[in-house]
């Protein structure tokens, strides 16, 4: 008997494990899952909830129902990875052997890597929406808020799903709109990018929007500290930013297991091939989701392309064939962008965020880089595809985990 | 396109950073620099090797990388290369222009 071993049961852990039992024979492999929280949550929900557009229970499931039932789940923390010695070791002491391992440990914030963010005013005007703590807190703040300076903020990349504080914004503008308070809110976003977003022709058409929408760009800020005496953020250049309420995306980085175990980078992400998907260090261990340090955006879509490969890829390794090198940093979002609009971008390593019609070449319905009701509506039907599709393993229709070219004005990226 | 540096013709991309490392040297670096205006010292030249050797072993480059670089601190590093540190400097070392990527 073998074993295959999943470290993180969030989005990419729970895809694999629901892929991988239906490939590998009940007979020959044992398959582990061990992640230390009950709660499987619906991170992209983060975003929605500071708004009361989605509930606290929208957002959240026990995470043992998507675990199939072969699939041996173990609640614990994980305490290390030993890799010469092929087995993990657990904080109760348990120790875990395993012929496969796959690292799906994610991405967490780090506000403690800035001076004065998580200081004294954190959860009082100072905020994150990327846990479920944050966007709580943060949506109570946001029902009593009588207005002022809101910044919109991006510590230092990469950060996961890059176009959520922008999706923020513009939730915002229309928040503020609706209960009739937006001459009483300034809202400006700061980024530590050039532009709106990481992309050219994408940043574009959103930089549009953010003027449409009466939000401020402060671009190129590199954060030295938030002085939160005066309520203002500070960068490098010692340019000043003052605020209000000051919702920040953190430095997000690996699970500090990795750290401990000696197998990340500067950020704890773990160092894997870009195509597929096999760790660099070791080639019995693969990683998958925002845990490794891929150039792509950490995404749950990038997540759920990368599992249909990894799955193959992993059969491959069993059978002692070459692994496909086909991951090509497909990546697929709608970016909500207020109103009960949003525009979908569609990209990869080297093809930029194009205008065109998705997923059907040249009908859509879904229009790429256009704002669109219907957009929209994907949007909110996504979270039903996600708890009963996507996390199942469950194939999307006409989605592929390469990018598509057709139907689309293409242009390369240098 | 092309661009006459210290009276050569160098291969430069829309931004002005060099397409070909091969054409650098400390003439080019200085000229470039002038542009910037930075004027080269110890410190920079330093900081130019390491962002090249960083550039070489295909390690990207961050304003964290710079902290944990050993080199120089952040806040140098923006009074030596003023008006965006890493842009500023990566022309001047003769290295693209580092994608914040994702």
């Amino acid at each position: 008997m073998k074993n295959l071993l999943i470290l993180g049961a969030g989005t990419a852990g729970t895809m694999m494990a629901n892929h991988l039992v239906k490939k590998l024979p009940t007979q020959d492999w044992k398959i582990t899952i061990v992640d230390q929280y009950k709660t499987h949550y619906h991170q992209p929900g983060f975003l929605f909830l500071p708004f009361d557009i989605y509930t606290t229970k929208q957002v959240k499931k026990n995470g043992k129902k998507f675990i199939p039932k072969r699939v041996d789940y173990i609640q614990e923390k994980i305490d290390l990875i030993e890799p010469e010695q092929n087995q993990v070791k657990l904080e109760n002491g348990e120790l875990i052997a395993y012929d496969i391992l796959i690292i799906a440990t994610g991405t967490k914030i780090a506000p403690e890597e800035i001076e004065g963010m998580k200081g004294p005013k954190w959860q009082d005007n100072i905020f994150d929406f990327y846990t479920y703590e944050g966007a709580k807190a943060l949506r109570n703040k946001l029902r009593e808020w009588d207005g002022g300076k809101l910044v919109v903020h991006i510590t230092e990349m990469p950060i996961k799903c890059p176009v959520a504080p922008l999706e923020f914004a513009f939730l915002a503008d229309s928040f503020f709109k609706n209960k009739g308070m937006r001459d009483k809110v300034d809202i400006t976003y700061v980024t530590p990018l050039s532009g709106a977003f990481t992309k050219p022709k994408a940043t574009e058409a959103l930089h549009h929007l953010l003027e449409e929408k009466s939000i401020k760009e402060v671009t190129d800020f590199n954060i030295e500290r938030v002085d939160y005496e005066n309520n203002k953020i500070i960068d490098y250049a010692d340019v000043e930013v003052p605020y209000d309420l000051l919702v920040t995306v953190p430095t997000n980085m690996g699970d500090q297991l990795i750290e401990r175990s000696g197998m990340g980078d500067d950020l704890n992400f773990v160092p894997t091939d870009k195509a597929t998907l096999q760790t660099k260090a070791h080639e019995n261990i693969f990683a998958i989701g925002d845990a490794t340090n891929l150039p792509a955006s950490k995404a749950g879509s990038v997540a759920h392309f990368e599992a249909e490969i990894l799955t193959d890829n992993i059969l491959r390794y069993i059978e002692g064939k070459p692994l496909k090198e086909e991951f090509d940093g497909h990546a697929n979002c709608f970016v909500e962008t207020g109103n009960g609009k949003a525009l979908l971008i569609d990209f990869n390593y080297t093809q930029e965020p194009v205008e065109g019609t998705f997923p059907f070449p040249g009908v859509g319905p879904l229009k790429l880089l256009k704002e669109s009701r219907s957009n929209h509506m994907g949007k909110m039907a996504f979270r039903w595809v996600y708890w009963n599709m996507l996390i199942k393993g469950i194939h999307i229709p006409f989605v592929s985990a390469t990018m598509s070219e057709k139907g689309k004005k293409l242009e390369q990226v240098n | 396109m092309k661009k006459l540096i210290a009276n050569r013709e160098i291969e430069v991309n829309e931004e002005g950073y060099l397409v070909d490392f091969q054409q650098w040297d400390k003439e080019i670096c200085e000229c470039i620099a002038d542009e910037c205006n930075v004027v080269m010292s110890e410190k920079h030249w330093e900081v130019v090797e390491y962002l090249q050797d960083k550039h070489k072993s295909e390690e990207p480059l961050s304003i964290r990388g710079i902290k944990r670089s050993g080199v120089i601190n952040i806040k140098e590093f923006y009074n030596l290369f003023p008006g965006g540190p890493l842009k500023v400097s990566t022309k001047i070392a003769g290295i693209p222009k580092p994608k914040s990527c994702i």
